[in-house]
């Protein structure tokens, strides 16, 4: 079985498309077949939209669906906010197999137990082949705020950097499922709230946080210093990079610090509370390789830099559009 | 137990013997890394900055997008435009505007169906899969990407492909060294001599050229043997071919793809480089058995008459007599989200390594 247009023509077939696959699996109490969901909600909500649409939508390590979630769980996690609710939309292209559907949609399951997010509201709409490359999720999610100041507005001269583990790993497997190597890496696509959410409980003064997604190590530590107005220097060698990774962006001759990450974050803190951070951080499966990677030095004026391992310093230059791997 | 040949220690004790031996000789020497992936790796690694007041480095033309003329890269655009292609190349070539200011990003965005590839095999499975299109693959390198387009071709021939086309812009190594050399347009003490080229001609083909020359490979520890190597060379006085790249560089090279090569590909009598023009000889075609497959015959494609833009100084950064920062453009208005010549597109063009690698003063 495969998914067909008349899926999306919003009769008997799309109910049976909705009924057998997405309630079959994501089915709870607020996801009703109403126009809109009504919630109450309290105190400062955050709220974050994003659309997904990488491909392959399979890949080492995760889906489109895990990819979504993760995504949105991350985005409201490091503004503070404890992950509630979420909606989707998905534009699906006609012919694409109910199994590889069902299949992400087990995923969205899946990786929204982790947080307890729930999907609250949703649509289906199919396009002809051609039109979209086998499935496109927008989601939006919702949390409750629990920590208020994270700003990539608020970092201050002194503040120290921490990256929460090796960086570049989704990047890599996404580059190398495009051009068909095959690779010992796995996407590090993963829900970040339940790592996050002890710091944020800790008395720890987080300035800013943010996950590493498209664009890397690179774009964000830029923003940071762009929005900030801050000069941030970064040491190469303390930046964590799995050598698998380090040798792949050797092949092709890209850098490590433009990959996406997918369940990776930094956060500036005071250096006072870093002691404290890591005893949280440690101990934590997915942050236990975390490492402090640099510091604001200056503020005043931006600039993003990067110390490298034999002591010169250059700028931390984002990727400039598309990567496109070298000749030779 | 094993070292780390890329340690700090490695490479600071490494700096300090080239210190050493360039405070026994008494004055810096210039060294020209031919090739752009040499270019890119002395600037990633600071080993400029490293050795800066010891060594200056004069980059050479080694890399192919950026010798790349300015009629090929039209040419690979008009090509590209013609309906029901689907035109493919290697990745860096895609961001290099052509006369107009277009390049092949741009008419992808505008409907031409252009894909990079990272092997040029993958041309062959597109032209099977699509067998109601033209496939064009734009062959570019110098004779490290030379034998998989050979390949290519062979496999075209074998599976009597009626759809799979090849543009060959082969250059070749010595032609472009011989240049640099006799047209004494740039002062040189030694040559750090390319790489992965030198894995496909082996090392003797450098022979003839009296000047120090050390073969290496692209680690820090690599290049820095090489430094050595040389200062060593200048130290006795010698001038002589050496190789700092043992576990990739035999004295031959690799036969059986030079066979290839030849089986597939014939020296042009005229090409026209990017910095140089004209160079004579340099440059491979595809062989009249395989010309079936040779774009350039197949298709009749009108160029426009190739400008550059007139203060663009690549033509100088490629031949190594000026540097990057010598350039008006380069950093305001040429930078590598908006290049204006070659040498900002490509990773391993010289100007894309001194934007990317330039060096920060730190008031702290």
């Amino acid at each position: 079985m495969y998914v067909k247009l008349s899926h999306g023509g919003g009769a008997k077939e799309t109910r049976e498309l909705i009924d057998k696959i997405f309630l079959k699996h994501l089915k709870n109490e607020l996801l009703t077949n109403e126009d809109a969901t009504i919630l109450s909600l309290e105190g400062k909500v955050a709220i974050t939209t994003d659309s997904f649409t990488v491909s392959p939508i399979f890949f080492k390590g995760g889906d489109i669906g895990k990819l979504s979630v993760a995504g949105i769980v991350n985005d409201l996690s490091v503004m503070g906010a404890k992950p509630l609710y979420m909606s989707m939309g998905f534009i699906i292209e006609e012919g694409l197999s109910f199994e590889e559907l069902e299949k992400i949609v087990i995923s969205i399951k899946e990786e929204a137990s982790k947080t307890d997010i729930k999907l609250i509201t949703a649509d289906t709409k199919v396009v002809p082949k051609g039109f979209c490359d086998k499935i496109y999720i927008n989601a939006t999610g919702i949390g409750r705020v629990v920590k208020i100041g994270i700003s990539s507005s608020n970092l201050k001269e002194g503040d120290v950097l921490i990256v929460s583990g090796p960086i570049g790993n989704h990047g890599a497997v996404i580059m190398a499922h495009r051009n068909d190597f095959d690779i010992d890496i796995n996407s590090d696509c993963a829900s970040l709230w339940e790592a996050i959410e002890p710091l944020l409980n800790e008395d720890i003064e987080i300035h800013a946080m943010r996950d590493l997604t498209r664009g890397g190590l690179a774009s964000v530590v830029n923003e940071f210093a762009k929005s900030s107005k801050v000069e941030i220097l970064l040491n190469e060698e303390d930046i964590p990079i799995e050598p698998s990774v380090r040798g792949f962006c050797e092949i092709l001759g890209i850098e490590p610090y433009s990959l996406a990450c997918e369940g990776t974050f930094i956060m500036a803190i005071p250096k006072n509370d870093v002691e404290k951070a890591f005893n949280i951080l440690k101990s934590h499966k997915l942050t236990n390789s975390a490492k402090v990677v640099g510091e604001v030095i200056k503020e005043g004026k931006e600039g993003a830099y990067i110390k490298t391992l034999y002591g010169s310093t250059r700028y931390l230059e984002e990727a400039p559009g598309e990567m496109l791997p070298r000749i030779c | 137990m094993k070292t780390n040949l890329n340690s700090k220690e490695v490479i600071l004790k490494a700096k300090n013997k080239i210190i050493q031996k360039i405070e026994k000789l008494g004055k810096p020497i210039k060294v020209m890394e031919f090739c752009g992936g040499h270019t890119h790796a002395i600037m990633r690694y600071g080993i400029d900055k490293l050795l800066k007041g010891y060594i200056e480095f004069i980059h050479g033309p080694g890399c192919p997008v950026c010798v790349a003329s300015m009629d090929r890269i039209d040419l690979a655009i008009e090509l590209a435009k013609i309906p029901n292609t689907i035109f493919t190349t290697y990745g860096d070539l895609l961001r290099v505007p052509g006369s107009y200011r277009k390049s092949l990003l741009d008419i992808r965005a505008l409907g031409c169906d252009v894909r990079s590839l990272y092997s040029c095999l993958e041309a062959f499975d597109i032209a099977l899969q699509n067998p109601n299109k033209n496939v064009v693959f734009f062959a570019i390198g110098f004779e490290t990407t030379t034998p998989p387009t050979s390949v290519l071709l062979k496999k075209a021939k074998e599976h009597k492909l009626k759809n799979l086309f090849v543009v060959s812009n082969h250059v070749m190594t010595l032609p472009a060294i011989r240049y640099i050399l006799n047209s004494g347009i740039s002062h040189i003490d030694g040559i750090i001599g390319p790489g992965h080229v030198s894995v496909i001609t082996g090392m003797k083909i450098y022979e003839e050229f009296d000047i120090p020359i050390v073969i290496s490979g692209f680690e820090a520890f690599d290049i820095l043997k090489a430094i050595n190597m040389l200062l060593d060379q200048r130290i006795k006085g010698e001038r002589k071919v050496e190789n700092a790249y043992t576990r990739a560089v035999t004295e031959e090279g690799n036969k059986e793809a030079q066979k290839l090569i030849e089986e597939t590909l014939d020296i042009r009598e005229d090409f026209n480089w990017r910095g140089i023009g004209n160079l004579p000889k340099s440059a491979l075609k595809i062989n009249d058995d395989y010309e079936m497959f040779d774009a350039e015959k197949v298709f009749d494609v009108k160029l426009p008459a190739s400008k550059e833009h007139p203060l663009c100084i690549c033509p100088k950064v490629i031949t190594g007599v000026s540097k990057p920062i010598d350039c008006k453009l380069f950093g305001n208005i040429c930078t590598p989200e908006n290049p204006i010549g070659s040498c900002m597109v490509s990773s391993e063009g010289a100007c894309a390594a001194y934007y990317k690698y330039q060096e920060v003063e730190l008031c702290m």
